[in-house]
């Protein structure tokens, strides 16, 4: 068997599970956001602050923010997995998408729940 | 116009610094010869030129190699079916080691294919007749156990391209599935523990390559599909 310790789920199927969910939930997301903005032409600040304070909002977005982790941590640890040969560049490269997801993500929290 | 422009990769380890093409024409008569009809024309006027064959109907599995851009047998691919404006590419298949010319090494291709135990597994006492199976448990094995080897898919797939040593592949795939459909294997639990790692199955991204090049008309890519089927209801 083939073991992997940088991705995320450490099984291919568990990997491949979480990306298809999460592709579900940012779908899902994107659509309502996409329909919100439609629906509501001249949003003022008011309003755009008033959805995000509902609490099923802030866990609707967490929700999607958590797959978009979870979606790009798969994602780009296969990219790299393709097409950086070299581990040293491989792991830096990993560590430094990482490492990223995990500011955005808690960035996003005291986003959501900042204002 | 019956002056076939012929372009072949050519490499020989020992004399060449790097691999090029070579220009030939051949005379086919307007006729229309399968590639390796071409390729032996040519082998009689230039005995350097090195290319593996051996049934010349598609069989064996020997003479796959890359006709203006897409893989498949030399025997069974007709002009017709693959030359553009009167010119033929020949490239050994794409991703593996070139031996020489057209030969290319399948080490890793074999290595691949060796990884997922490609015989059967059965620990229950050997009966006194044949282990029979229904003709339902046998038509499960339709489309899987006419594979011949011949890398044409393998080597089509990117997927292998970037991982040779770690994903199976689309043709050891379409084998690893021939023995978990099997009725007769009981190494199912063993068999799908080796494959849930991220590479060995699930590296492949559904691109379907392999099915559009695979010469006996076979589909790697709906037996992937069922052994991730299979690993998700084993794992759930």
């Amino acid at each position: 068997m083939v073991t992997n310790i940088t991705s995320l789920g450490r099984s291919g199927l568990s990997d491949w599970l979480i990306q298809r969910v999460s592709a579900v939930i940012l779908a899902l997301y994107t659509l309502f956001i996409v329909a919100y903005l439609l629906f509501n032409p001249g949003l003022d600040y008011a309003t755009w602050s008033g959805l995000f304070a509902q609490t099923w909002m802030r866990v609707f977005s967490l929700l999607a923010f958590v797959s978009l982790a979870a979606h790009a941590w798969i994602g780009l640890w296969t990219v790299t997995t393709d097409y950086l040969k070299s581990t040293s560049t491989r792991v830096g490269a990993q560590i430094a998408i990482i490492l990223a997801i995990f500011v955005f993500l808690i960035w996003g929290i005291q986003v959501l729940w900042g204002a | 116009m019956s002056m076939l422009q012929v372009s072949i990769y050519r490499y020989n380890p020992e004399t060449d610094s790097a691999p090029y093409m070579q220009e030939y024409r051949v005379d086919t008569q307007g006729r229309d010869l399968m590639v390796l009809n071409v390729l032996e024309m040519l082998k009689a006027e230039d005995t350097t030129l090195a290319y593996r064959r051996s049934c010349r109907e598609g069989v064996c599995g020997s003479d796959g190699m890359n006709m203006n851009g897409k893989n498949g047998l030399a025997c069974v691919t007709s002009l017709s079916q693959v030359v553009k404006n009167n010119k033929l590419v020949l490239r050994p298949l794409p991703g593996l080691p070139v031996v020489r010319d057209l030969a290319v090494d399948m080490g890793l291709f074999y290595k691949q294919y060796g990884r997922i135990q490609p015989y059967l597994q059965n620990d229950e006492p050997t009966p006194a007749i044949e282990r029979l199976q229904s003709p339902e448990e046998r038509d499960k094995l339709d489309g899987l156990y006419e594979c011949i080897l011949c890398a044409c898919c393998s080597t089509a797939c990117p997927s292998f391209w970037w991982n040779p040593e770690r994903f199976v592949g689309p043709a050891g795939l379409l084998q690893a599935y021939r023995f978990l459909a099997d009725s007769r294997d009981t190494a199912t639990q063993e068999r799908l523990s080796e494959l849930e790692d991220p590479f060995s199955v699930f590296r492949c991204r559904g691109i379907m390559n392999c099915v559009a090049v695979c010469p006996k008309g076979l589909n790697p890519t709906r037996a992937i599909g069922k052994i991730r089927d299979m690993l998700l209801a084993d794992a759930t």
